[in-house]
């Protein structure tokens, strides 16, 4: 290949044609243009006249340069030229592929994959034997294969959701004899990377594929100043950029969304940033985990534990009767202990309960009301903690004498007990050691507190195991007694220093931690977390997923503490005996290194120059000259009319890319809503979205010949423009090359799927690889990630979509056989009695999945003849007449919800009125 | 509807919105005929001028005896003399009327017909005698001249320009010429000649098509009369405009200065405008003329 700069030509003899250029000028200068004839009687009047100039009857020069320039494009053109062309030497022996694969990785897996996957065939062309290495598997010696059995496996590759551990470890296992290596790196230093970089240089040529694209990490969130503090970090630190950080957690009917969003600004050159987020409790309390949006990467996610919530606590004091002297007051220094660890909330009992707190604090007071009562043991039953403080109030009242006291823990004696007073013999009494068992086991008891006056509790045979913390002389200073979910402890001394200095010490504070009453510190201390295994609840993979934890064992404590995920420990939510921790791929100290290389290592970017071939371009561009020309034509012979001129523009407007579909808002509401429009999603596949609009169309005919349903013409839709609420129907057919919809699209997504909307994916492949395995089931994955979908499972043989219209069984379209996904029935439906089904849930499965290709089966063209064959012969006829009769029972499903579900109850209406 | 109905209903519905056309009357000796234009003088007519006592040679039919009855001498009642005009249209028929810049205009030819065609049914209307040039349709009154009128302006010829016709022009009588006047100007000045020896009083429409008049052309053009007896090439038509125009000023201007000459009125009309305009001004033009 000839090289001319960046650009080489395949054919470069054919360039010699450019010096017949000065002929072509030479021929075309002598052919005037031609004349247009014209009747005109005003000739009479010209007769005689002279042109004034003589030489215009040869071309002007500037059209001969337009010709000139259009003749060597498509010279240049058939010359071949290609741009960038690859001149790579191919290499030999075996080639090994390196792939960091970690959470730092993900964020262009598919990149990645491909730029293997390139690698590997290119191998395969070149007869090589290729091995491809995960650095954060265990280290393992390289199995060099055939390229197309590798290449079959690629696919299938994920990412893992922690970085590699020891790169020095890869080095000891490589194999003796020489190989060239390709490493596709993340960019990040790991330790032992100077190690393998040597090793690998050792055996053979090394060349370093590094993706340019910034690298986000988001870090746990903390607590600050009554405020979530959520930060960043990026690698490279370049031009100012902003990256939204959102907060998912539960919504109250028990939906994961997206709860709120903050953007946090990199300023440039700084590749940190922070941002706090104001929230109020109820929402704080229910995050779960929080992302950089649109990053898909372990590292993009930080999932929260208990660290976060903040427990509400209702503190109710008795009647302040001694006004100003607020060291005295009953509250004081429960305020002083749980302010800056919980959100503290005032007012009346029955005000309180409505805010549902998690904690109330009864300090010295005795008598509730009798509907203080109710309510209170009601919030008692659903799991609250009453904690009540003893006092002169309640020692004097004759509270829990007699008879248990539903609030209260055990019965008191009457007037308790004053020791070490100036009335009083003895020392005032300390505390014991805590007793295993009890919540406040391994609280070390400092000998300075002391109690010198306290309530006593009745001696009782439940005494003992109600008592959860005891003074020096065995009587119980604590006790403890469940109700219904919850539990009531009451503190047999003030809640001030008056009886006892236990409010005075540390002990109290911690106290009130083990009885979680006040929300921990936010970072487990090494010392909390040992001693147990933790097991994990979520983990985390490396695109940042969570799925339950399922089989993956637990971690020691002492593991934990490290906070370093692995291949035995993937980040995710671990929970032990009273707390969870969540371990992150990203902690509060991690920093992020970018890996340098030594020098004599080619480093390329994962955007390789690629080859382009420039032939179309210019043809295009000599085709475009010669266009050009016919207009400069016309213009000079004098034939370009207004008339033609506008013809050229219209028609170049015509061929320019379709323009945005200039429907306003309120003609496309008025053209989806004046009657039933079943809807598709266009996708990036014209040839789909024809299939796709024609099946709805065969669809929409069938309801029209045999139900009420009549719906009109099919629309396509625009997820991104196009207003959703209005169509009860969207069929999703997926390509394996669709675009994701962006951030909006996915809320307008969900809020369609929310509002009772129905949406059909389609991955159109009849499962044929099995187990979603195809591009289209895997791109369904991607897609359908960040929608709100429920558990799914595949449809029962008693769903409701089995009778909307039809008595169905199975679902075929073009193909049959793959299973429909649906959404899950609750796990306590009950078999209807005397019916072949069970009494189900209200509502539509919001989506319904499988890859029959069902659009293709119900695609009529416009004289109604079916467009694609189905199946062979009459069965294929059967398939298809079976495969609309799916279509009638979902579109009946959508209108009509779970109406046939309500058959069950017809023995019983049919019973009443025989009687 | 045949052609010339067609032409005729047009003509008519022109017509409509005009008065009759009165035209001035001048003394025309020889070709007086009773009309409905008063000569101010006693003569032969319908209409009553005056009484005057009765002269030896008076036959004595001539006495209006109702009238002596009243008194002791004889009267005779005298009428006013009343006489028609005697109007030639001369309409060119050549090729060169067939021109048209714009396939939505008519040709120039459509709109001579039009006007002149109105121009007659306003003067029948008015009494006058309307004929064309020629042998073929001499002067006649009364609505029933419309239709041979109509027929003879939808003759055409086969010669690239016309020539003005002054065979059977009636002389004392006015005369109508509409043609576009490109043709060699000799010709219409030869015309004019014999007319104005006749004592002919008259007017010049030129009716022009718009292209004419702006000449929109440009690039390499070779240009046709409608015959193709004459040609000329250019290689840039755009460069000619300017001296096109020039000559066309000076041609109208020779044919005003004509006109002027001879007591004609010459106006230039153009298809691009509406006719009405162009039948006002005739209306006044052949008030003028008298």
């Amino acid at each position: 290949m000839w090289m001319l700069g960046p650009i080489g030509f395949g054919s470069p003899l054919l360039l010699l044609g450019l010096v017949a250029l000065p002929l072509l000028w030479l021929l075309l200068r002598a052919v005037p243009p031609a004349p247009i004839r014209r009747r005109f009687p005003g000739v009479a009047l010209l007769l005689g006249l002279k042109d004034a100039e003589a030489e215009t009857d040869k071309t002007p020069w500037w059209l001969l340069l337009l010709r000139a320039l259009a003749v060597a494009a498509a010279i240049i053109a058939f010359a071949g030229p290609v741009l960038n062309p690859q001149q790579r030497a191919p290499g030999s022996g075996p080639l090994l592929i390196l792939i960091d694969a970690d959470w730092a990785d993900a964020r262009d897996w598919p990149r990645r994959i491909d730029r293997a996957t390139a690698l590997v065939e290119e191998a395969g062309r070149a007869g090589r034997p290729v091995a491809l290495l995960r650095l954060t598997d265990t280290p393992q010696p390289p199995v060099f294969q055939a390229a197309d059995a590798l290449g079959a496996t690629l696919a299938g590759l994920t990412p893992q959701p922690f970085a590699p551990n020891d790169l020095s470890a890869w080095a000891k296992v490589l194999p003796s004899e020489g190989f060239d290596s390709f490493w596709l790196t993340d960019g990040l230093e790991h330790k032992g990377r100077d190690a393998l970089t040597v090793a690998l240089g050792a055996k053979g040529k090394l060349t370093v594929f590094q993706s340019p694209r910034p690298l986000l990490a988001l870090r746990p969130a903390g607590f600050k100043d009554g405020a979530v503090q959520v930060s960043a970090l990026r690698l490279p630190a370049g031009a100012a950029v902003q990256a939204e950080v959102s907060a998912r957690g539960l919504d109250p009917a028990g939906i994961e969304r997206e709860l709120a969003r903050v953007v946090l600004a990199f300023p440039a050159g700084k590749d940190q940033a922070e941002a706090s987020l104001d929230l109020p409790p109820e929402l704080r309390n229910r995050i779960t985990r929080f992302e950089i949006a649109g990053v898909r990467s372990a590292g993009a996610v930080s999932l929260t534990d208990d660290s976060l919530k903040r427990r509400k606590v209702a503190l109710i004091g008795g009647a302040a009767d001694r006004e100003g002297l607020l060291l005295l007051s009953p509250t004081h220094y429960l305020k002083q202990a749980l302010a800056p660890v919980a959100d503290l909330i005032d007012g009346t009992l029955t005000d309180i309960l409505l805010a549902n707190p998690d904690v109330i604090v009864l300090a010295d007071v005795a008598r509730l009301s009798p509907v203080e009562t109710d309510a209170v043991m009601d919030w008692l039953d659903k799991g609250g903690l009453l904690l009540r403080f003893a006092g002169p109030r309640l020692a004097a009242s004759d509270l829990a004498r007699e008879t248990d006291d539903p609030l209260m823990p055990v019965r008191l004696r009457i007037g308790g007990r004053t020791v070490g007073g100036a009335m009083s013999w003895g020392e005032p009494k300390a505390l014991a050691p805590f007793a295993q068992g009890s919540p406040f086991f391994g609280l070390e008891v400092p000998p300075e507190v002391t109690v010198s006056q306290q309530v006593l509790a009745q001696p009782d045979p439940e005494l003992a195991a109600r008592s959860i913390a005891a003074l020096a002389d065995g009587t119980p200073l604590v006790t403890r007694r469940a109700v219904g979910q919850g539990q009531v402890v009451l503190f047999h001394v003030t809640a001030n220093a008056e009886w006892s200095s236990l409010p005075l010490s540390g002990l109290f504070v911690q106290m009130l931690e083990r009885l979680a009453v006040s929300t921990r510190p936010a970072l487990a201390e090494a010392a909390d977390l040992a001693g147990q295994i933790w097991v994990p609840e979520l983990v985390l993979d490396g695109f940042g997923q969570a799925s339950e934890a399922g089989e993956v064992p637990g971690v020691a404590g002492e593991d934990l503490a490290k906070a370093v995920p692995g291949p035995g420990m993937l980040p995710g939510l671990y929970a032990g005996a009273d707390r969870r921790v969540a371990l992150n791929v990203i902690g509060a100290d991690t920093k992020l290194t970018p890996a340098s290389w030594p020098a004599g290592i080619a480093v390329e970017g994962m955007e390789v120059a690629r080859e382009q071939a420039l032939k179309g371009a210019f043809l295009a561009g000599a085709m475009l000259l010669l266009l050009l020309d016919i207009l400069a034509a016309l213009q000079i012979s004098g034939r370009l009319t207004g008339r033609i001129a506008a013809g050229v523009v219209a028609t170049l407007l015509a061929l320019s890319p379709p323009q945005a579909r200039a429907e306003t808002g309120d003609d496309f509401a008025m053209m989806a809503t004046a009657e039933v429009r079943l809807a598709y999603v266009v996708t990036d596949d014209p040839g789909v979205d024809k299939i796709a609009a024609a099946g709805l169309r065969g669809l929409g005919l069938r309801l029209f010949e045999r139900t009420t349903v009549e719906p009109g013409e099919a629309v396509g839709v625009n997820i991104e423009a196009d207003e959703l609420a209005f169509f009860p129907f969207l069929y999703w057919p997926v390509t394996s090359t669709q675009p994701l919809p962006s951030v909006e699209g996915y809320a307008k997504l969900n809020r369609y799927l929310r509002s009772g909307g129905m949406i059909l994916f389609d991955t159109r492949d009849g499962d044929m690889t099995g187990g979603g395995a195809s591009p289209e089931a895997r791109r369904l994955q991607l897609l359908a990630a960040p929608l709100d979908i429920p558990p799914l499972e595949p449809i029962p043989a008693d769903h409701v979509l089995t009778r909307t219209f039809y008595l169905l069984q199975d679902f075929p379209g073009r193909y049959a056989g793959s299973p429909l996904w649906v959404e899950a029935a609750p796990p306590d439906a009950e078999q209807a009695e005397g019916m072949p089904f069970r009494n189900l849930n209200d509502g539509v499965t919001p989506v319904v999945i499988g890859g029959n290709d069902w659009a293709s089966a119900w695609a009529v063209d416009e004289r109604g003849a079916p467009m694609f064959p189905v199946g062979r012969g009459y069965a294929g006829e059967r398939q298809r007449e079976i495969a609309a009769r799916f279509g009638i029972n979902l579109i009946m499903h959508v209108l009509t919800g779970n109406y046939k579900s309500d058959q069950v109850h017809v023995p019983a209406l049919l019973e009443r009125l025989g009687n | 509807m045949s052609e010339t109905a067609l032409l005729r209903s047009r003509a008519e519905a022109l017509g409509q919105a005009l008065p009759p056309l009165l035209a001035a009357a001048e003394h025309l000796a020889a070709t007086v005929m009773l009309g409905e234009h008063g000569r101010r003088r006693a003569g032969l007519g319908d209409e009553f001028w005056q009484y005057r006592p009765a002269h030896a040679g008076d036959s004595a039919r001539m006495i209006d005896w109702r009238r002596s009855a009243r008194s002791d001498a004889h009267f005779v009642r005298e009428r006013e003399w009343q006489a028609a005009q005697s109007v030639a249209l001369w309409v060119d028929t050549a090729r060169s009327m067939g021109f048209t810049g714009d396939k939505s205009r008519a040709p120039k030819a459509d709109r001579a017909r039009l006007l002149a065609l109105a121009l007659a049914v306003l003067l029948l209307r008015g009494g006058e005698r309307v004929g064309l040039a020629g042998a073929a349709t001499p002067p006649r009154s009364g609505r029933g001249q419309v239709m041979p009128l109509a027929e003879g302006l939808l003759a055409e010829t086969d010669a690239d320009y016309g020539q003005p016709d002054t065979t059977g022009l009636v002389a004392h009588g006015r005369a109508v010429f509409v043609s576009d006047f490109l043709a060699d100007l000799a010709g219409v000045e030869a015309a004019m000649g014999r007319a104005a020896d006749r004592g002919l009083r008259g007017v010049l429409l030129q009716v022009l098509d718009p292209a004419e008049e702006d000449f929109p052309f440009d690039g390499r053009t070779i240009f046709e009369s409608m015959g193709g007896s004459l040609r000329h090439e250019t290689l840039r038509a755009g460069d000619l405009r300017d001296r096109y125009l020039a000559r066309l000023a000076e041609r109208k201007e020779r044919l005003a200065t004509l006109a002027r000459a001879s007591g004609w009125h010459y106006h230039c009309h153009h298809t691009g405008q509406a006719a009405q305009p162009a039948l006002l001004w005739l209306y006044r033009a052949l008030e003028r003329a008298a």
